[in-house]
């Protein structure tokens, strides 16, 4: 119970019906070239578009449910549902059941047919060249997180909608005990993280600095914590305020020092838990109480702070930028952070895109996020000394601006002026990355 | 007195999805499943399999002992449901046992109906709904050379393919003006007719039995109403199916004309606490009106809506049985989907087929929208045809390509649908 399972994923516009994935999925599961005994089949592919007929490996399969004979079945472990020959009667009602043509007769063979995963290693998709199928396995890694200890309370009293508690639970699963976190003034202390009335809210050390010397604090810390012979990670969790401004002074010297710790920003563009006051990592044209949209002003006139590119400038060992939309990729960049940070310096930005303060439904927060990605308005790279900088989910043909935007509230008074300036800033961005970017194959 | 939570009558496929669907929202209640069956679960739908030996019967459970166990259910074999004390919240049990209950689920399913003809209470006969019956019809093939079919529905059909392939002499006797009246239409039926014929069985439609009786060695003779006289060594009766309901007696219970219990949207009878499910019941059907359903699907539906409702889960009404079936013979399939047979003037109806090749269709539209199908000898997923009559979908944009190629066109319908 409470597993998670792998997924094939179609995307519809990146299939041009080549129909490679048929014939390697015949060729895998019969021998044959015969792609009408295929298990999964794209039809369509004109003008409308490319359509799938494929098992969805139902949670709660219909398929299974109508099978007189119990042939049919999800597997505990892998999530397939799987089809069993011997006791199959060849009765069909399984594919009355299914409302996805997941199951059909196999007519060469005399009974029905149904996609396995191949064992976990999809054939279709290995063979899928348009980007159009991916074997979506982030399910390995939320099981091996569930495994692991929870480190916050539950119920910490973050916003409805804010990703901020997602990526702490998983940050602390991920590197564990020996952790002594710092969490400056701003949101997540204020969810309960450092505590309420003299309980913490989490399961390691933790404590409150103030906005200016988180970074100093935890370098002293560790310098201690070695002293002691103690081997302990420093992390932080600061807003953008305790890193971008008012913090940004130690937080220099640390990085120029390559001080060992794991310094992570949570990036929500303001100072949201006192009011939504602008930071310098608030967006060109975003509202916030002290960039307000009236006759005159129309939001923050002035661009963002970039600051994992300062990291970067300051040569911080490991700098990388992460989104909760893309766990997997954050997860890569954590275990790197981490690891970097048991002799120097790591930082990690994270995107938090607040529904509260941007004025967007709570349940978009994760649409929110993948929409930035794919926009360019915020970029996934990672910079390491050696290896310079690396984007680690290039987006091919990215959305226009407007499409992400028009998402969130505080953007609601922009104009296609404006929209353009912030295309213009969002390409050149992209475009002065590039040129820190390790050339391919370097 | 036993107690418990929710009481289970029934072992098949409605009664099991309704332990399901209780578990997913109660974990602690306690669920207690009483059949009168003496095996594990199964389901009548692998019967004939059974006869014919494909099917193994310690191989046909469909739950075993760890699933119970899972679940945290109680389960009680080979004890009936005999009497009911609704007021009192009480269930009486053919052993003697009283149990009390807090919420019931009537899962019982339907028995086969013996005709009402002169002497065949007395005859020796077989049919065809529990897995004692099927491995006595399976023991009583071997002995036998001759076998006669009472009713040409889809068990019917199904035991006499089962006695044709045995290499028995069969003959088939069916009310209706031909085979498997209540599923397809004269031209559908007159080639799974055919099939028959090819081996050698004899269909004999549009004619009854008037009177049964027994010779010494336990052959049969039946006289027809037309005086012809059919001698064999082995009867099925397959003349339909009446839900089992005898444990009401002395309630107040609604039933329906059919003699189901009559169930709202949710599964609920006309007396609180009490929930009924699957061939028992007369309920809801998809267009309005109500139905004894009668298949499996619908038993996982009703089972399912059942238990959820009986949890406190929120669950949204029943949309109403739909006819779904699927029929092969000699390896030849056939499926049925919604009002397959409708005839009318507001009807668009599209049929053509091939005796030859075997390959039939016949799409009925109304307003541009599927209300039935039966495809025989092609592919075709019925379970999207029964989403697209389920929702409605206006196939008027997509029409011919749907009546050239319904399974591609259908498919790419609710692969968009999906998206
Ligand atoms: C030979 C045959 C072939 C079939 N083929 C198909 C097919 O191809 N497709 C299709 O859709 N449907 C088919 N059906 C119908 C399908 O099997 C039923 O619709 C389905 O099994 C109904 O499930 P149910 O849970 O409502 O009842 P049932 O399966 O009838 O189960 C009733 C349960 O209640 C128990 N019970 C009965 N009375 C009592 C009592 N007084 N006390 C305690 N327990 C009791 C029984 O032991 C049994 O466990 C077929 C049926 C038969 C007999």
């Amino acid at each position: 119970m409470g597993r998670s399972f792998d997924t094939i994923r179609f995307r519809a516009e990146a299939c041009d019906a080549c129909g490679q994935c048929v014939i390697a999925c015949a060729r895998a599961k019969t021998g044959t070239d015969d792609t009408s005994r295929a298990r999964l089949q794209i039809l369509g592919g004109g003008t409308e578009g490319a359509e799938l007929a494929l098992c969805r490996q139902c949670t709660d399969p219909q398929c299974a449910a109508v099978c007189p004979s119990a042939s049919l079945a999800k597997d505990p472990d892998s999530g397939v549902v799987t089809w069993e020959a011997e006791t199959c009667v060849d009765c069909l009602l399984c594919t009355v059941g299914c409302a996805y043509g997941g199951i059909a007769s196999d007519p060469v063979a005399g009974h029905v047919a149904k996609c396995d995963l191949c064992d976990g290693a999809p054939e279709c998709v290995a063979a899928c060249d348009r980007g159009a199928l991916e074997h979506v396995t982030a399910s390995r890694l939320y099981n091996t997180q569930h495994e692991r200890e929870d480190l916050f309370a539950p119920g910490l009293s973050a916003c409805h909608g804010c990703n901020s508690e997602l990526l702490i639970r998983h940050t602390m699963r991920h590197i564990g005990r020996e952790t002594v976190v710092a969490a400056p003034p701003g949101c997540i202390p204020g969810m309960g993280v450092v505590g309420y009335n003299g309980q913490t809210g989490c399961k390691v050390p933790v404590f409150h600095p103030l906005l200016t010397n988180t970074a100093a604090m935890l370098a002293g810390l560790k310098t201690q914590y070695a002293r002691a012979g103690r081997d302990v990670t420093m992390v932080a969790l600061a807003g953008d305020g305790g890193t971008v401004d008012v913090g940004f002074q130690s937080l220099s010297g640390a990085a120029a020092r390559n001080d060992p710790m794991l310094f992570i920003c949570v990036d929500n563009e303001g100072y949201m838990n006192t009011g939504m006051q602008a930071s310098g990592s608030t967006s060109y044209g975003s509202w916030t109480s002290t960039t307000p949209v009236g006759e005159h002003m129309q939001g923050k006139s002035g661009d963002a702070k970039s600051l994992p590119m300062l990291m970067m400038m300051h040569n911080g060992a490991y700098v990388a930028t992460a989104s909760t939309a893309f766990l997997e990729d954050y997860h890569e960049k954590l275990e790197k952070a981490y690891a970097t940070a048991q002799h120097g310096f790591a930082y990690l930005h994270v995107y938090a895109p607040c529904p509260t303060g941007w004025r967007f439904p709570a349940a978009l927060t994760t649409e929110v996020c993948r929409r930035q990605v794919e926009t360019n308005f915020v970029t996934l790279w990672e910079y390491t000394r050696d290896g310079g900088l690396r984007f680690t989910r290039p987006v091919e043909g990215r959305r226009p601006i407007g499409d992400y935007v028009e998402m969130i509230g505080k953007y609601r008074h922009l104009d296609q002026t404006h929209l353009d300036v912030i295309q213009h800033q969002v390409d050149e961005r992209v475009a002065f990355l590039r040129r820190f970017a390790a050339p391919a194959g370097g | 007195m036993p107690d418990t939570d929710y009481l289970i009558v029934g072992s098949s496929h409605a009664a099991l999805e309704a332990v399901t669907a209780i578990r997913m929202h109660d974990h602690s209640g306690s669920v207690t499943l009483v059949t009168r069956d003496r095996h594990p679960p199964y389901s009548p739908t692998i019967l004939p399999y059974v006869v014919s030996g494909r099917a193994k019967p310690e191989r046909v459970p469909l739950r075993d002992s760890g699933w119970f166990a899972a679940q945290g259910a109680t389960f009680v074999r080979e004890d009936a449901l005999v009497g009911l004390d609704p007021d009192a919240f009480t269930a009486r049990l053919e052993s003697g046992a009283m149990w009390r209950y807090g919420k019931l689920l009537l899962a019982t399913g339907a028995r086969p109906v013996v005709p009402d003809i002169a002497g065949l209470e007395t005859v020796p006969r077989h049919v065809l709904r529990t897995l004692d019956d099927a491995v006595a019809l399976r023991e009583a093939i071997g002995a036998a050379r001759r076998a006669v079919v009472l009713g040409a529905g889809l068990v019917g059909m199904h035991a006499a393919e089962n006695l044709v392939t045995a290499g028995l002499d069969v003959t088939i006797v069916e009310r209706g003006a031909h085979p498997l009246p209540l599923y397809f239409g004269a031209t559908a039926a007159a080639m799974i007719g055919q099939a028959f014929a090819a081996r050698g069985a004899r269909l004999l439609c549009g004619r009854t039995v008037a009177s049964a009786q027994g010779g010494g060695d336990g052959a049969v003779a039946l006289a027809l109403d037309d005086g012809e006289t059919l001698a064999t060594d082995l009867l099925v009766v397959a003349a339909g199916v009446v839900p089992e309901t005898g444990y009401l007696a002395g309630t107040d219970i609604g039933l329906g004309a059919a003699g189901g219990i009559l169930v709202d949207a949710h599964m609920r009878t006309t007396r609180p606490g009490i929930w009924a499910a699957g061939d028992v019941t007369e309920g809801p059907a998809f267009g309005g009106g109500v139905a004894v359903s009668g298949i499996l699907p619908s038993a996982v539906d009703q089972g399912r809506i059942a238990g959820m409702d009986m949890a406190g889960d929120r669950v949204p009404p029943y949309d109403g049985a739909i006819p779904l079936n699927t029929y092969a013979a000699f390896g030849r399939h056939a499926v049925s989907v919604g009002d397959a047979l409708a005839e009318g003037d507001d009807l668009d109806v599209h049929e053509d087929g091939d005796p030859e090749t075997g390959r039939y269709r016949r799409l009925v539209l109304r307003d541009g929208r599927l209300v039935g199908a039966t495809v025989i000898g092609e592919a075709i997923d019925g379970g999207i045809l029964r989403q697209l009559i389920l929702r409605r979908t206006d196939l008027t944009p997509v029409k011919d390509a749907f009546l050239a190629a319904p399974r591609d066109t259908a498919r790419v319908l609710m692969s968009r649908l999906w998206r």
